[in-house]
């Protein structure tokens, strides 16, 4: 994210990839470290109990929160697209009814050859603020929409970049990823509340029993002790945690789909452009519920969050701001320009 | 004991990563190959629109009976070449290469002279064909940039190192690239506004 990295569309996209990979392989570490954890310090406790007492082997919690989270990807996946797409009241455009419709079709045929996907499905919101998103965890068959706001308000060129985004999303199965995270994130959040209250409840009975038993292993006292308390306070923070990886992991993935369509359109100003123009008519967009906003290009709550900068902004944003999303495009078109001999300042 | 189990692990291991390798390849190789008939795929449908879009201007476009027969004539033209196509021949390909070129130009020629007739645009079918016709060559242009993406990403893995061990195993071959090899194509074409009449 520094200004002495080089701009070109390629460095930018392996740049982002690294970055993405690196947040995610994190998110399930900490994910694992909540399962895992606990069985490891209950092993800790346990393993030096008279034989007749329970030994805690089977990492049982990492096994429950595992299959929890699995759950709810299950149940994400099954439900996702065509509940996303009845949200919003789309419209299927098998029959082009217009000029414009026909364009767009086109235009996202196009994009299919481009990034060599199978062509996704093209739909419709009627919606004067303009917007697009993608949906569909098989990429065989996947769902692309678009705002009705959008498709008036933009040129070829511009209507182009926005679908090569999707996209790129689609070709990065970041739909997948997406859901996996927001299951991972569910779990954390249904168990923590669980805990929340089985803390408030019964444990410190438990806990003064647990001690009792260990009185005669000093040396292993200070060690479990840390280890508890770390385990207790990731379990508290988990739910702040986890939301702000997820968080992060959708911007990342933003500015990858930004650069996934620089490559497949070969014309990163023509997405500028139209992200320029989607910032300056924004007001919310009223069909694309909550649950959908991190899979649109532009943040359809008209948070004020996603246009600041800053510590806060950084972190809680599903986007990253769109300011810093033009500068970069435009930096790979201007790379782009001076490489091929026509600099154009604009 | 425990320095030939090391050795065996490791032998594995290699055998494992050779194998990863040798399909990386071979997937590269078939992708490419794909990304290269769908060019095919994509000129094909050209050749299908050019009729259309004679029949929508023929009319209204008396005078300009040369242009209209360029057009006509190079895409029988390319039609042919691309039927002789027996697949993996070199000459076909350039000439088949050669003859698009030309229907290339023929037919930006044809849209720079529809510009000239306003009435023309106004009845609404040359609209709808001419976005068709941008569509195609788009189009083609896109899958030529997927066959290049896919080639070049072939081609470096073919040669970086450790996975260029492997390239003989896999009878991995650098692919061509599409180049524009016609000078025409790269010039800008020149708009001739005399108002000859044939």
């Amino acid at each position: 994210m520094s200004d002495t990295e080089p701009q070109d569309l390629f460095s930018q996209q392996q740049a982002n990839r690294r970055r993405s990979r690196w947040l995610v392989t994190s998110f399930v570490l900490f994910f694992a470290w909540l399962g895992l954890g606990g069985d490891w310090i209950a092993w800790m406790l346990t393993r030096d109990l008279p034989p007749e007492q329970y030994h805690h082997q089977f990492p049982v919690l990492g096994a429950a929160l595992f299959a929890i989270a699995f759950g709810l990807i299950a149940y994400i996946k099954k439900t996702g697209s065509s509940k996303v797409l009845w949200s919003t009241g789309a419209r299927r455009l098998d029959a082009p009814r217009d000029d414009n419709e026909r364009m767009l079709v086109n235009v996202v045929e196009e994009m299919s050859i481009a990034a060599g996907i199978a062509m996704p499905t093209v739909w419709l919101v009627e919606d004067p603020d303009p917007n697009a998103f993608a949906t569909g965890t098989d990429p065989t068959r996947s769902h692309i929409a678009v705002t009705t706001g959008l498709l008036a308000m933009c040129s070829r060129d511009e209507l182009q970049g926005v679908i090569g985004h999707e996209m790129g999303h689609v070709k990065n199965l970041d739909m997948q990823l997406m859901t996996m995270v927001a299951g991972l994130v569910g779990a954390i959040a249904l168990i923590s509340d669980g805990l929340g209250r089985g803390l408030r409840h019964g444990f410190g009975g438990r806990r003064s029993g647990g001690r009792g038993g260990r009185s005669g292993k000093s040396n292993l006292g200070p060690l479990i002790a840390v280890v508890i308390v770390l385990w207790l306070v990731s379990w508290i923070l988990a739910p702040i945690i986890t939301r702000l990886m997820a968080v992060g992991i959708s911007r990342r993935r933003e500015y990858l789909a930004d650069s996934m369509s620089a490559q497949f359109t070969r014309n990163p100003l023509g997405l500028a452009s139209a992200l320029e123009k989607i910032e300056g008519a924004h007001g919310p967009t009223s069909s694309i519920k909550g649950g959908v906003a991190h899979l649109c290009i532009s943040d359809p709550l008209g948070r004020k969050l996603s246009s600041r900068e800053g510590f806060v902004a950084d972190l809680l944003a599903t986007h990253p701001p769109m300011s810093l999303r033009v500068a970069r495009l435009k930096a790979m078109g201007y790379q782009a320009q001076k490489a091929a001999g026509n600099f154009q300042p604009s | 004991m425990g320095q030939t189990v090391i050795f065996v692990v490791v032998l594995i291991a290699i055998a494992l990563w050779v194998i990863a390798a040798y399909n990386g390849l071979i997937a590269l190789k078939f992708q490419t190959q794909n990304a290269l008939k769908q060019i095919d795929v994509q000129l094909k449908r050209r050749h299908d629109l050019v009729p259309n879009l004679i029949e929508a201007v023929k009319g209204a476009m008396n005078f300009e009976k040369d242009t209209l027969q360029a057009v006509i004539e190079a895409r029988n033209q390319a039609v042919k070449i691309s039927a002789g196509t027996g697949g993996g021949d070199i000459q076909n390909v350039a000439r088949m290469a050669q003859a698009e070129t030309a229907l290339t130009g023929a037919l930006s020629r044809l849209m720079v002279v529809v510009e000239q007739y306003p009435d023309l645009k106004a009845t609404g079918n040359i609209g709808k064909l001419q976005e068709e016709l941008t569509s195609t060559e788009n189009k083609i242009g896109f899958a030529r940039q997927l066959y290049n993406d896919t080639a070049t990403n072939y081609n470096t893995r073919q040669h970086q190192f450790p996975t260029s061990l492997v390239a003989g195993l896999a009878r991995a071959v650098p692919a061509e690239l599409w180049e524009i090899t016609d000078e025409a194509e790269r010039a800008v074409p020149k708009v001739d506004l005399s108002m000859k009449q044939a």
